[in-house]
C-alpha cells in the first residue's frame, strides 16, 4: 500500500482539477445556474434544456462554423509545411540545427507577447500587411478588423460577383490562422523530423535499387513509414486548434468580434461575462463531444491508414 | 594523393538541391524571424514615427527610454515577481510528484494501480475548456487550512491565490507517463543491489533513479517552467488582485488600458516578457527540442 502514498499528492491533484471538474460539469449542465453559492444546489433543475438552448443559439453555431474554419486552415498548413521543412531538413543540410531552432522559437514564445506583436503586423491601417499589399500594388486591407469573407473580398478585387456560399472566413480569422500556424509548426517540424529520422535508410536503398524514383520514394516509403507520426500530429493539432483561446482573446482585447468569435471565446463570454454557469457548461461538453468524435473517426480512419513498424 | 583526393571528395561542389534548400529554409527562418525583428524595431520608434505610413523599417534615432518607460508604466515589477513565484513552485511541485507517481506506476505493486493508471491517462483526453466553467466554481469551496491571503482564504476558498495558480499543474498525467516510461528502462538488478544495502523504495527513487534520469527529469522540469511562465487563461480567470497577477495577464491589461494605441512600449513590454525565456531556451534547446521529439514518437 506504500504505492498509494507515493501516489496520493498526484492523484490527489488530478481528483481535484481533472476528474471533479468535469462530473460537476456534466451535474451542472441540468440546472440553470447563474452565481452559485451553494455547490449542491446549484439553482432550478432543468434538464436538458441547457443543451437544446446551446444548439439552437445562432451565436453558438456561428461561433462553431469559425471555429471549423479554423481547425481547417491551421492544420493541414501547419503540417504539409512542417513536412516541406523537415524533409528539407532531413538531408543533412549545414546548419540544420540552427534551421531547427530557428522555426521552433515561436513555440516558446509566449501567446499573449505574440499576439501583440502579430496585431501590429496585420495592423489595419499602418501595419506591415498594407506596406506589402501597397508595394505589390493590391488594394489596403483592414485585415484582423475585416469582417467580410476572403471570398467575398477576392469577388471584390477581380470584379466578380460572390455567392453568399463561397464567402468563406472573415480576413480577420485567416489572419489569426496565419499566427497560429506561424506558432505551431516549429513543434511540429521537430516531431516530423524525429519521425524522419527513425526511417532506416536501408528501406530507401531497397526501393532505389528496385528503381523508384524521389516521389516514388516519397509516396511508397515516406509515408507510410512516417503515417504513425502523421496521425499524432493530426489529432493533437485538430484538439489544440479546437481550443484556441489566447489569440482570439488577446488580439481585440476580450471584446472578439462575431466573425471571429470562436467557440472557446463564446463559453468564455457565457460563462464569465453573462455568468450562465449552466449554460456555459453545456457548450464545454458540447464542444468536447465533437473533439471526441473527431479524435474517433481520425482514429478509425487511421486503423486503416497507419502503418506501425 | 590519396589524401588529396578523399579531402576533394568531402568538399565537394553544392548540388543544386541543397542551394534550393537553403533558400527556401533561409525564406522560412525570416519569416518566422520577421515578427520579432519587427518588435524589436518598433520598441524602439517614437510614437509618431510607429504610427506613420509607410513604416521606416529602422528607427529613426533609437528610443532606448521605451523600455524604462515600459517597465514603469505598469507595475512590471510586481508581475515578473509573481511569474517567477509561480513558475519555481510549480515546476518544482510538478517535478517532486510526478516522480513520485512515475514511481509508483513504474516500480511498486499494490491493487488498482493499473485502473488509477487509466485515470491518469484519460483526464489527458479531458479538454481545458470542459473544466474552466466547473473548475472556477469548485475552487471557491475548496477547504483551507492556512488562512494566509495568498495561499487561501476562508471566504473564498483557493480563488485569488498563488495556491490556485499553480498546485493545479503540479500533477500532468503527460509528466507521470514520460517519468514512468523512463524509470521503467533503468535495470533492475539496481534495485536488488539497493535492497541488499536496507534501501527501500523511497531511497532508492532518491539515490539511484533520480539521478540517472536526469534527461526526462529535465524535459519534466522545462515543460512545467514554460507552460507557467505563459499561463494565461488559467490566471486570467482565477485571479483578480493585481498583487498577484503573472505576467502574461498583466500583459493583456496593460495592452487593452490607455497604453493599446502606444505600439512602442506595448513593443518593449513584449520584448521583456518574452527575453528570459529566449534566453533560457538558448541554453537548454537542444534537451528541450530532444525531449518533445522522443515524447512526440511515443505519443
Amino acid at each position: 500500500m506504500q504505492g498509494y502514498g507515493f501516489l496520493l499528492p498526484a492523484l490527489a491533484i488530478v481528483v481535484t482539477f481533472q476528474v471533479l471538474p468535469v462530473l460537476y460539469a456534466a451535474f451542472v449542465s441540468l440546472y440553470d445556474s447563474r452565481i452559485i453559492s451553494n455547490l449542491w444546489s446549484p439553482g432550478p433543475f432543468v434538464g436538458f434544456d441547457n443543451y437544446a438552448a446551446v444548439l439552437t443559439n445562432p451565436d453558438f453555431l456561428r461561433s462553431l462554423i469559425n471555429t471549423v474554419w479554423y481547425v481547417v486552415m491551421t492544420v493541414p498548413v501547419a503540417i504539409f509545411l512542417s513536412l516541406l521543412i523537415a524533409a528539407l531538413l532531413n538531408r543533412k543540410i549545414a546548419g540544420r540545427d540552427l534551421y531547427r531552432t530557428a522555426y521552433f522559437v515561436p513555440y516558446v514564445t509566449s501567446t499573449v507577447s505574440a499576439a501583440l506583436v502579430w496585431y501590429w503586423v496585420f495592423q489595419p491601417r499602418v501595419g506591415v500587411g498594407n506596406w506589402l499589399f501597397g508595394a505589390l500594388g493590391l488594394p489596403f486591407q483592414r485585415w484582423v478588423e475585416e469582417p467580410r469573407g476572403v471570398g467575398t473580398l477576392l469577388g471584390l478585387y477581380f470584379g466578380v460577383a460572390i455567392p453568399d456560399l463561397l464567402t468563406g472566413p472573415s480576413l480577420a480569422l485567416v489572419c489569426i490562422a496565419i499566427i497560429q500556424i506561424w506558432h505551431a509548426l516549429g513543434f511540429d517540424t521537430v516531431i516530423m523530423l524525429a519521425g524522419l529520422t527513425s526511417i532506416p535508410s536501408e528501406q530507401y536503398e531497397a526501393a532505389r535499387l528496385d528503381g523508384a524514383g524521389p516521389w516514388a520514394l516519397f509516396r511508397q516509403v515516406t509515408v507510410p513509414l512516417l503515417s504513425p507520426t502523421l496521425f499524432f500530429l493530426v489529432i493533437t493539432s485538430t484538439i489544440r486548434a479546437f481550443q484556441a483561446f489566447n489569440w482570439f482573446y488577446v488580439i481585440y482585447s476580450g471584446l472578439v468580434p462575431p466573425d471571429v468569435k470562436v467557440v472557446t471565446i463564446y463559453l468564455y463570454e457565457s460563462g464569465f461575462r453573462a455568468y450562465r454557469t449552466g449554460f456555459a457548461s453545456a457548450v464545454g461538453f458540447i464542444l468536447f463531444a465533437i473533439v471526441l468524435t473527431l479524435t474517433i473517426v481520425q482514429m478509425a480512419v487511421a486503423r486503416r491508414r497507419v502503418h506501425y513498424a | 594523393m590519396a589524401v588529396v583526393a578523399v579531402v576533394r571528395r568531402r568538399r565537394r561542389l553544392p548540388r543544386w538541391s541543397d542551394v534550393a534548400a537553403h533558400v527556401v529554409l533561409s525564406i522560412g527562418a525570416f519569416l518566422v524571424a520577421f515578427p520579432f525583428l519587427w518588435m524589436l524595431l518598433t520598441s524602439l520608434k517614437t510614437l509618431p514615427e510607429s504610427a506613420g505610413f509607410p513604416p521606416t523599417l529602422l528607427p529613426r534615432e533609437p528610443q532606448w527610454g521605451n523600455y524604462p518607460a515600459a517597465w514603469a508604466a505598469a507595475n512590471f515589477v510586481l508581475a515578473f515577481r509573481n511569474t517567477l513565484i509561480t513558475a519555481v513552485v510549480q515546476t518544482t511541485g510538478l517535478v517532486l510528484f510526478a516522480s513520485l507517481a512515475g514511481y509508483a506506476f513504474a516500480r511498486m505493486r499494490f491493487p488498482g494501480r493499473d485502473l488509477v493508471f487509466l485515470v491518469f491517462l484519460s483526464s489527458l483526453m479531458i479538454p481545458e475548456e470542459v473544466r474552466l466553467v466547473p473548475s472556477f466554481v469548485i475552487v471557491k469551496f475548496l477547504p483551507c487550512p492556512v488562512p494566509i491571503d495568498t495561499i487561501c482564504n476562508p471566504r473564498g476558498g483557493w480563488f485569488d491565490t498563488f495556491t490556485v495558480m499553480t498546485v493545479p499543474f503540479m500533477a500532468g498525467a503527460f509528466s507521470v507517463f514520460l517519468l514512468r516510461q523512463f524509470f521503467l528502462t533503468i535495470p533492475n538488478d539496481l534495485w536488488e543491489a539497493c535492497e541488499l544495502d536496507g534501501g527501500g523504495h523511497w531511497s532508492y527513487l532518491w539515490r539511484v533513479v533520480l539521478p540517472l534520469s536526469g534527461p526526462a527529469v529535465l524535459t519534466v522540469a522545462l515543460f512545467g517552467f514554460l507552460g507557467s511562465w505563459n499561463a494565461f487563461l488559467w490566471p486570467l480567470i482565477m485571479t483578480n488582485n493585481p498583487e498577484i497577477r503573472p505576467l502574461q495577464v498583466a500583459l493583456s491589461i496593460f495592452r487593452s488600458q490607455e497604453y493599446g494605441t502606444n505600439y512602442p512600449l506595448l513593443m518593449a513590454a513584449a520584448t521583456f516578457s518574452i527575453a528570459p525565456v529566449l534566453v533560457l531556451f538558448f541554453f537548454v534547446q537542444r534537451q528541450f527540442i530532444e525531449g518533445i521529439a522522443r515524447s512526440g514518437i511515443r505519443g
